[in-house]
């Protein structure tokens, strides 16, 4: 077990654990914030996507021993960036949502596509999204509220 | 006329040290037949790890990269995107940290990246190009020769290669048939000897 200080959301957190432990493990099962999804473990769905230094990250994939000085940013905090914030409106606003599982991956991905490419093509969005997953086949309607975000966002 | 005389001698004796010097630099510089063999000899062993999935998965001549020693197509539709890092959502960085994670079995190394199509190894059917063209792609991309002996001296993907980790199961993953040095060493050769490259059957 060991250690570690991690910046989550802007606040200071201290987990002890395995250096082995998944981010995603860290995040739910010691910060009990569940927001971040379970979704393969193997990094192929997306559902557990946060931002790690600003990147979207597979945290089912990362050890924490891995993490460092990074800051995360999950589904939880996401809502405090200008862009974030943008996104969930257009969420809600398209309605997007389905069963809902895989959304906090897809809205994670969504907003590091948008702080990178503020007006993203077709081409764009589905390249970009194409490694997160919705068993409900929402596609239609994530392309549809990255488009409303983005004219938003202009 | 004694003074011409002098200068006479003197500008030949320095003429016959300046040929002198210039014949024996240019036996030290110009690869004899012996050292171009050798040279030749060692690029076949430099191609045998270029050409090994845990280089060549990584210089495709593709929109994306590949996985495995069956060298199939990188899972979860990740694409090279324009800088040979993916795209923003899935970066190489969105699974790939700074270094193997074996307990999930991702590996790692610092900046991990496609490298650029200019120094790809297989066609776009994903064949391996054969050994003379890849000589020739990676000599004309050596600006200096001792760029790429650095290269594969130094570059943490290049060290990687040699050390790439576990795989989800526990397996190690397979290696390059030369170990780090001796590839070194056959690069070093083969610069050596002038980069000489075999010419296609």
């Amino acid at each position: 077990m060991q250690t570690y200080t991690l910046s989550v959301n802007g606040q200071s957190k201290e987990v002890t654990v395995d250096p082995s432990t998944p981010l995603l493990w860290v995040l739910r099962e010691e910060l009990k914030m569940t927001g971040t999804k379970y979704g393969c473990g193997i990094s192929a769905c997306g559902a557990c996507t946060v931002h790690l230094a600003g990147i979207a990250t597979r945290s089912c994939v990362v050890p924490i021993s891995l993490v460092g000085d990074r800051p995360i940013v999950t589904i939880e905090g996401i809502g405090q960036d200008r862009v974030g914030r943008v996104v969930q409106d257009a969420w809600i606003s398209d309605d997007v949502v389905q069963c809902g599982y895989c959304q906090s991956g897809q809205i994670m991905a969504a907003v590091a596509l948008l702080k990178s490419i503020p007006e993203p093509s077709d081409a764009n969005i589905e390249a970009s999204m194409g490694g997160n997953l919705c068993r409900c086949g929402t596609y239609v309607r994530i392309r549809k509220a990255i488009m409303t975000a983005s004219q938003k966002l202009a | 006329m004694r003074s011409g005389a002098c200068r006479f001698l003197r500008t030949s004796v320095i003429l016959l040290l300046a040929l002198a010097w210039h014949a024996v630099a240019a036996q030290e510089t110009a690869p004899t037949e012996t050292s171009k063999q050798a040279g030749l000899a060692a690029w076949q062993q430099v191609y045998s790890v270029l050409t090994h999935p845990r280089c060549i998965n990584c210089h495709t001549a593709t929109n994306y990269p590949e996985q495995g020693d069956d060298r199939h197509r990188h899972l979860f539709n990740v694409v090279r995107g324009p800088g040979g890092k993916g795209v923003p959502g899935l970066n190489c960085a969105t699974c790939h940290q700074g270094a193997n994670a074996d307990s999930t079995g991702v590996p790692g190394a610092h900046n991990w990246h496609l490298a650029p199509l200019s120094m790809k190894w297989q066609d776009t059917n994903d064949k391996i190009l054969p050994s003379a063209d890849v000589c020739r792609s990676v000599s004309e991309h050596s600006k200096d020769a001792g760029g790429i002996l650095r290269h594969h001296q130094q570059e943490p993907l290049v060290l990687w290669s040699f050390q790439p980790g576990r795989r989800r199961d526990g397996t190690e993953r397979s290696v390059p048939p030369l170990t780090h040095e001796e590839f070194v060493a056959a690069t070093r050769t083969w610069v050596d000897a002038g980069m000489p490259c075999p010419s296609n059957p």
